[in-house]
């Protein structure tokens, strides 16, 4: 194997694309590493993006706000004005593995290994984020739900790399939640997870609208049907008993120890509607 | 491939040769001699190969040997200055906080890393923060009262 450490993202580019057999992007390593000492997968080539400068950056841009492909989940959680406009994307970073893991592990990368439990991935897609792809023909965007196309299978071509996550301008009255079930309070994978992305009107009636769900399906799936019973509603009990039916009804999970079809299929229900309440809590939404 | 790696380590300048694939936990033991980093899972669930790198607390078995050329690595072969213990290291042993020890030093640099951002935390805050170092020998509370009296010490040095 070798091992490459180039400090611009065309460097990278150029490696990604030039190198021969197994190519892997290295950032926090978390899932990589794992996947290496496992046997899983045995890299001819492993490029590092973390000595990229760029690739470490939180900024404001015109469209948004960006975020570096090597930015640890842990830098985010200590990014305040990222924690105030982003609160549920933010959580959901912030719940993947412990301090440890924390301080290494991006966002990015939960994207990129593409797992249908993934943590940040429900909560970027209701935030309607979209990645920067970047590659030998140049540079490209991407909803995020379009980015992991099954279980640790992505969409990205051959020589192409996530730079960056890109967040849409917040609005006024707008706030996000994320929700996960897991036996334990801490270092556990989602049995299932929901976000919840709102805006609301002057009047508490619902505006704009984005509901997603983690585990419950191949990948992170949007539930657009969800996301109709919220626009023009205001958050009551009706509103929530409808969330809570389209979202259940929307799940195609798998049985496995952590959880049977039934069980995350109701769960799913139950935390779309507390992820729901929390954004309209922090949205400034009145009953 | 095996390539030279120059690196700081516990303040002091060294260099080792390392393989592309190998892990920093396996370079610190077996290149560079500090066996006080331990291997409990090599997954990065249990915290035992704890060290910090540039200021933030990492899993060795989770790092690439390569990864740490010019940067500083601190294991708890740092802690203590001389003969003298660390005080983290003097209150693991008043409240007999370890059993078998093959988790104190990941608990000792995940509890350094804890009270160098945070010297005053909550017993749950503490909690919080070891969540990524497991001990087999399940002693817990007594590492969380180590971690709440060294606070209290440090606070009033």
């Amino acid at each position: 194997m070798r091992y490459e450490a180039p400090l611009t993202t065309p460097e990278a580019v150029e490696l990604l694309a030039s190198s021969r057999g197994r190519v892997h992007i290295l950032a926090g390593g978390t899932d990589l590493i794992v996947r290496m000492k496992g046997g899983f997968i045995e890299p001819d080539v492993v490029i590092d993006i973390k000595r990229i400068k760029d690739m470490h950056v939180i900024r404001k841009t015109a469209a948004g706000t960006s975020i570096g492909a090597a930015t640890s989940c842990g830098v985010m959680g200590r990014h305040q004005a990222l924690k105030k406009a982003w609160p549920g994307v933010v959580e959901a970073a912030n719940l993947i593995g412990s301090d440890q893991v924390q301080g290494r592990c991006t966002m990015t990368g939960n994207l990129c290994n593409a797992s249908p439990a993934a943590d940040s991935v429900p909560a970027l897609i209701a935030a309607d984020a979209q990645v920067l792809i970047i590659g030998p023909k140049g540079e490209r965007r991407l909803p995020v739900e379009k980015l992991a196309t099954g279980p640790g299978k992505t969409s990205l071509k051959k020589g192409e790399l996530v730079a960056a996550i890109e967040l849409p301008p917040r609005k006024t009255r707008s706030a996000d939640a994320y929700l996960r079930f897991t036996p334990r309070t801490e270092m556990d994978i989602a049995v299932v997870s929901a976000a919840v992305n709102l805006t609301i009107d002057r009047k508490n009636i619902i505006t704009a609208a984005r509901v997603a769900l983690g585990a419950v399906a191949t990948t992170a799936i949007r539930v657009p049907a969800a996301e109709k019973a919220l626009i023009g509603n205001t958050l009551d009990e009706a509103t929530l008993a409808a969330v809570a039916k389209a979202c259940s009804a929307a799940c195609k999970p798998i049985n496995d120890k952590r959880g049977t079809v039934e069980y995350r299929t109701r769960v799913a229900g139950v935390l779309a509607k507390r992820a729901a309440q929390a954004a309209w809590t922090r949205a400034g939404g009145k009953a | 491939m095996t390539q030279l790696v120059n690196t700081n380590i516990n303040g002091d300048t060294i260099g080792f040769a390392c393989e592309a694939d190998e892990t920093l936990l396996d370079a610190l033991r077996n290149r560079v001699g500090l066996k006080g980093v331990k291997e409990g899972c090599g997954t990065g669930d249990c915290g035992a190969c704890s060290v910090i790198l540039d200021g933030t607390l990492v899993c060795s078995c989770l790092v690439l040997g390569m990864e740490v050329e010019g940067r500083k690595v601190e294991t708890v072969e740092g802690l203590s200055k001389g003969a003298e213990l660390h005080t983290l290291q003097t209150k693991f042993i008043e409240h007999a906080a370890l059993q078998c020890g093959i988790c104190t030093p990941g608990f000792l640099m995940a509890a350094k890393a804890l009270l160098k951002n945070n010297p005053d935390p909550t017993e749950e805050e503490i909690r919080y923060a070891l969540a990524g170092n497991l001990c087999r020998c399940t002693g817990y509370d007594k590492i969380v009262r180590a971690v709440q009296a060294t606070a209290t010490e440090l606070r009033e040095a």
